[in-house]
């Protein structure tokens, strides 16, 4: 047997605490989804290792839900950003911290 | 250290420093750079999917994240194309490294829990089918139907969703 | 590790890639300046001669690579250096990647990676193409080749979706994502006499997925990213080696995408009405390799065909084109493709 469940596992946990340093540090909104991006992708990998490792397909398919959930989440994170870089000429996520313009 | 080892590590730090790139602000000043290093990272990611013998997947992941949804980034980045004033960070607080803390605390949160189900784990065999376009698409129709379903009307709202917030407002 | 399968996938993807697809692409710098000279009646290149020979201006190929090689290597200032450096190798490495699961004839030999998911894998890679024109544009920091690049983006982003839709009525039809098992499917004769080869039975999708994936070349008439006789491209700052990197990924798009419309849409290494067992020992691979070949060239001929005869679009009509006629045509296929399919 090559390499034991814990590494996978170990690898997600060290990209998901990768991910939320990113969304609880960086201020460019672009970033933050980015960061948000790699969380996802670690939970990704959970479902997956731990399908492998049970030998259930099943998992892959909420992998499929996740990855659509996460271009649903992009496309109107993104059409967001645009609107606020419109309006502030920035994407500090700071600054954008008026309810209604 | 046998070859899939080798392989294993080769993939994992790949994936760990693209991720770093993005998140730590000396390389992840430009945007852009950021995105591209997530992109890389990405690519390893399907590296460690084809080896956890989820290869559909691993084409899904390459086709989907680093096709069209870092594809996105790019272009919006370029669209916004933000000048250097705008992505100055504010300089280091306690604020921010309170964020890393909290930051950690939700990883170590995880991370046992992941270690509380890894304790009570027993394996299994997979059959030889396993992960390929067939099996997935299965699994998709039969078990999760509805999510299936649902996660299409999920796409068609954030198509619409998305054109609504991103075009021009009548002034 | 099994190094045999290492030296074999090297040695068959050295004569698909480097032999055929590069060999193709340089001979097509050729074709696309002779074509248009005999369309627009003139007399076309023919001015490089070796020993007074001059071919009809074949070596004129040849003296494109030793000029390319030899001018000057120009970086712009305030460029970013490692993309501009990286950008003409982004467009190029993935159509070469791309090639590895096309299948050149019947069986796994004549196929680099025979994989279960080709097309969907396929997919995947070249949508990395886009990376290279963006970033060529982005990093030379100049303003035309960024507004050049931004179209490219939005074209080859908008342009892609319609690509993968259209493939989708094929794998309704012929139930498989490998691209082996879909030419093996192509092989049946519908009512003993037609070929069922993907135009028969998707001919809307050929269409749909030839005008997407010209669009997805940016070769006339979608060339707006690059638009070299009026507007300017994103490769406007490159020159010497890294242009010509640029111009042959776009020559060597064209060899793939006639490779994937043979496979997918024109039965690909299958000759109709032969019967294999009628022709002795290995000939009947190289006839079958050859047919590949032969529709193969054709694919690209109506390609070259559509570049020099139909104008550029306006960049609003290639936007419409894209999302309101194609991608809507391109569902409706998927609709009644099931349709017919459940009534079958």
């Amino acid at each position: 047997m090559g390499v034991p469940l814990s590494y996978y596992i170990g690898l997600a946990v060290v990209l998901f605490t990768i991910g939320a340093i990113g969304v609880a540090t960086r201020r460019n909104m672009l970033v933050v989804l980015m960061s948000l991006e790699i969380m996802m992708n670690s939970v990704n990998l959970v479902f997956i290792s731990f399908a492998r490792f049970r030998g259930d397909v099943g998992a892959h398919g909420i992998v499929f839900v996740v990855i659509a959930v996460a271009a649903a989440e992009v496309a109107v994170g993104l059409a967001i950003a645009i609107q606020i870089f419109k309006h502030n000429r920035s994407v500090n996520v700071d600054e954008a911290d008026k309810l209604k313009y | 250290m046998s070859a899939e080892m080798i392989v294993f590590w080769i993939l994992a730090i790949g994936a760990v420093l693209g991720a770093l790139a993005v998140v730590l602000p000396p390389f992840g000043r430009n945007p852009l750079h950021g995105a591209l290093a997530l992109v890389v990272s990405f690519i390893f990611m399907a590296g460690v999917y084809v080896q956890l013998s989820a290869f559909f997947v691993a084409v899904i992941q390459v086709l989907v994240y680093a096709g069209a949804v870092m594809t996105l980034f790019v272009f919006v980045i370029m669209l916004l194309n933000l000048t250097p004033e705008e992505l100055a960070q504010p300089k280091y607080s306690w604020y921010k490294v309170l964020s890393v803390f909290s930051a950690l605390a939700i990883g170590f949160i995880v991370a046992s829990g992941l270690t509380h189900v890894l304790v009570h784990f027993h394996a299994a065999s997979i059959p030889a089918t396993f992960g390929n376009a067939a099996s997935v698409g299965g699994v998709l129709v039969k078990k999760w139907l509805f999510v299936f379903e649902f996660s299409s009307i999920l796409l068609l709202s954030a198509i619409v969703g998305a054109v609504l917030i991103a075009r021009k407002r009548r002034s | 590790m099994n190094w045999n399968i290492v030296l074999a996938a090297t040695i068959k993807w050295v004569f698909m890639v480097l032999v055929f697809g590069l060999g193709v692409a340089g001979i097509l710098t050729w074709v696309e300046r002779k074509m248009s000279a005999v369309i627009q009646d003139r007399v076309g290149p023919n001015r490089a001669s070796i020993l007074g020979f001059r071919m009809l201006g074949l070596f004129h190929p040849l003296a494109d690579a030793i000029k390319a090689f030899t001018k000057e290597d120009f970086v712009p200032d305030g460029a970013n250096r490692v993309l501009f450096f990286l950008a003409p190798l982004i467009a190029l490495v993935p159509g070469m990647l791309a090639f590895a699961v096309l299948p050149f004839g019947p069986g796994d030999n004549l196929v680099i990676a025979n994989m279960d998911s080709g097309i969907i894998a396929l997919l995947a890679i070249t949508s990395f193409g886009i990376y290279g024109a963006t970033l060529g544009g982005w990093s030379s920091n100049n303003a035309f080749a960024m507004l050049g690049s931004l179209r490219a983006a939005a074209q080859m982003i908008s342009y892609e979706v319609s690509m993968g839709l259209n493939l989708v009525g094929m794998f309704m039809v012929f139930g498989t994502l490998s691209f082996s098992q879909i030419v093996y499917a192509q092989g049946h004769l519908l009512g003993g006499w037609l070929p069922e080869w993907g135009i028969v039975v998707q001919p809307l999708a050929f269409i749909l997925f030839m005008a997407a994936a010209l669009a997805e070349n940016k070769r006339a008439p979608f060339d707006l990213p690059e638009g070299e006789s009026e507007i300017i491209g994103y490769n406007v700052e490159y020159s010497s080696m890294r242009f010509a990197t640029f111009f042959l990924s776009e020559f060597f798009e064209v060899v793939l995408i006639a490779a994937i419309v043979t496979v997918l849409f024109l039965g690909g290494w299958q000759i109709p009405w032969l019967d294999p067992k009628g022709i002795a020992g290995g000939w009947i691979r190289v006839l079958q390799v050859g047919a590949f070949v032969v529709k193969t060239l054709f694919v690209i001929w109506v390609m070259m065909l559509a570049r020099w005869t139909l104008p550029r679009f306006r960049y609003d009509q290639v936007m419409k084109l894209g999302w309101k006629i194609i991608l809507p045509l391109s569902l409706l296929n998927i609709l009644v493709t099931a349709i017919v399919l459940a009534m079958l």
